[in-house]
């Protein structure tokens, strides 16, 4: 005997304005990235400039979360949307500030000398792309179980770090040259762990909504 | 529902009335189906549910109010502790019941006589003779019910003078004077507007330090913000009973989680 509820209308405008706002930040992560990988500048810029939009979209969030609490009052399920919707919000943004950030080195290091490889700076790009794109897909069919996983993959991103960092350490031993290169990878790299970290956030919290569960910090808590 | 879990929930509480196996009838007609459940000593439990559910009938058992009518039957017992009396048997008076769980309705029902006598009526009926014992204790009701400071200089004027959420706690006060062991409210503040009903809702707060509180409500938020135990019931029979706080953010069950956010067709 389920209707539509007042609750319900403003309830799907949050969930699209989250994921619209995934969305965009999923796409500026895979563009810095790429404008990293190819020495793009002018697409560095464009991923600058992008920020600004998502920056936005936060707040606008954040006050659509504060009216629905004040207005209806949601309850059970619901209510753990609109504090999963209002928790996930600054770290998208974290996250794609991390990305503008990537696309900062990839403007800095453009006149400096070319690496010859970045070591698992790539492969932890393409891991953090994809767990973002999978923990989006999560929070939007409210799997749980998909969440769960995606949490494990974080330690393959903390692995990469910890090649590149050893990696780009041994090089700038051997060849001072490319220092100021390496010193922006090695951002670079902290950067992408950091969001793989943040990804994890986003399947928690996912994992709150969908069961009533905090499962960060070790362990289980139910409500 | 799961009586294990009831069990868990309670594991710290002191317990003040258990209900066991209570089947309630109208005629022949059924409206309460095997209650089992327990009110915590000191607590305010919250019984929600749809109108005709049943949690009107559950509360009006606590304290024998059904007798009045005819062609009633109880079944199963409701224990009172720590006397152990049950208060359903036939062989509990229910005057006697009436003083001892005393309850607050919808309407505040003062009586047609000064504030003053509307505290001592209990006191008097109880068979209290003393002059200077009665205002002494109708003073400390009034206080107990947030009124004393606005009815002090005028206990000797009609009670029908005084405003809606006034008179509703001065029925509070006459419920108070008697010394009652658990106090029951039937939607005590369905009548009245925010700002009376926000007193009201304090002043429950406060005496659950004393007294043990049932509140029956159709307000959602109002059960969330004073009660501490919340029982969901629907068609006569009880589907879950939990913390408060786990009952707005978790419930076990589809049909409380419909319930309270409103999903009921």
């Amino acid at each position: 005997m389920q209707h539509q509820r007042i609750i319900d209308k403003h309830l799907e405008e949050l969930k699209e304005k989250l994921l619209n706002m995934g969305a965009a930040v999923e796409n500026v992560l895979q563009l810095a990235i790429k404008s990293l990988v190819q020495r793009d500048v002018e697409l560095a810029r464009k991923v600058i400039e992008t920020d600004k939009l998502i920056d936005d979209a936060e707040i606008d969030i954040d006050r659509f979360c504060i009216e629905t609490l004040a207005l209806y009052q949601p309850a059970a399920h619901d209510l753990r949307f609109v504090i999963a919707a209002a928790k996930i919000t600054p770290i998208l943004e974290r996250i794609a500030d991390h990305s503008t950030s990537i696309a900062e080195a990839t403007v800095r290091i453009s006149k400096a000398p070319v690496m010859k490889d970045y070591l698992n700076i790539p492969s932890a790009a393409q891991k953090a792309g994809e767990m973002l794109k999978n923990a989006l897909q999560a929070l939007t069919s409210e799997d749980a179980e998909l969440a769960r996983e995606i949490i494990k993959k974080d330690k393959e991103i903390d692995l990469d770090y910890k090649i590149t960092f050893d990696g780009l350490l041994k090089q700038i031993i051997e060849n001072p040259q490319i220092t100021t290169t390496a010193a922006q990878l090695l951002f670079v790299a902290k950067h992408l762990e950091r969001i793989g970290d943040y990804i994890k956030d986003i399947c928690e919290l996912t994992v709150y909504m969908k069961e009533a569960v905090f499962i960060k910090h070790h362990g289980e808590n139910k409500v | 529902m799961d009586s294990f879990s009831e069990r868990e929930t309670l594991a710290t509480e002191k317990i003040k009335a258990e209900v066991r196996r209570l089947n309630f009838y109208y005629g022949s007609k059924q409206a309460l189906k095997n209650i089992n459940l327990r009110f915590a000593e000191n607590k305010v439990t919250a019984i929600i549910g749809p109108s005709g559910c049943g949690k009107s009938t559950l509360l009006r058992c606590l304290n024998r109010i059904h007798d009045l009518y005819p062609d009633i039957r109880y079944e199963g017992e409701i224990i009172l502790y720590p006397s152990l009396i049950n208060i359903i048997s036939p062989k509990v008076d229910p005057l006697e019941m009436r003083m001892r769980v005393g309850m607050v309705f919808q309407k505040p029902t003062v009586f047609p006589k000064s504030i003053f006598e509307n505290v001592a009526f209990g006191l008097r009926l109880q068979g209290e003779k003393s002059k200077s014992v009665i205002e002494g204790k109708v003073e400390k009701a009034l206080k107990m019910a947030f009124l004393w400071e606005e009815v002090k200089d005028r206990l000797h004027r009609s009670a029908y003078d005084l405003s809606g959420g006034q008179q509703q706690r001065l029925c509070i006060a006459r419920v108070l004077a008697t010394r009652p062991e658990i106090l029951l409210f039937d939607e005590p503040t369905s009548a009245l507007d925010p700002t009376a009903t926000a007193k009201i809702e304090e002043l429950i707060v406060s005496l659950k330090e004393k007294i043990t509180v049932i509140i029956v409500t159709h307000n959602m938020q109002q059960a969330a913000r004073i009660s501490d135990y919340t029982a969901f019931m629907y068609l006569g029979e009880l589907i879950e009973f939990d913390r408060t706080a786990k009952i707005f953010q978790n419930p076990s069950e589809k049909l409380t989680e419909d319930y309270i956010t409103g999903n009921f067709g």
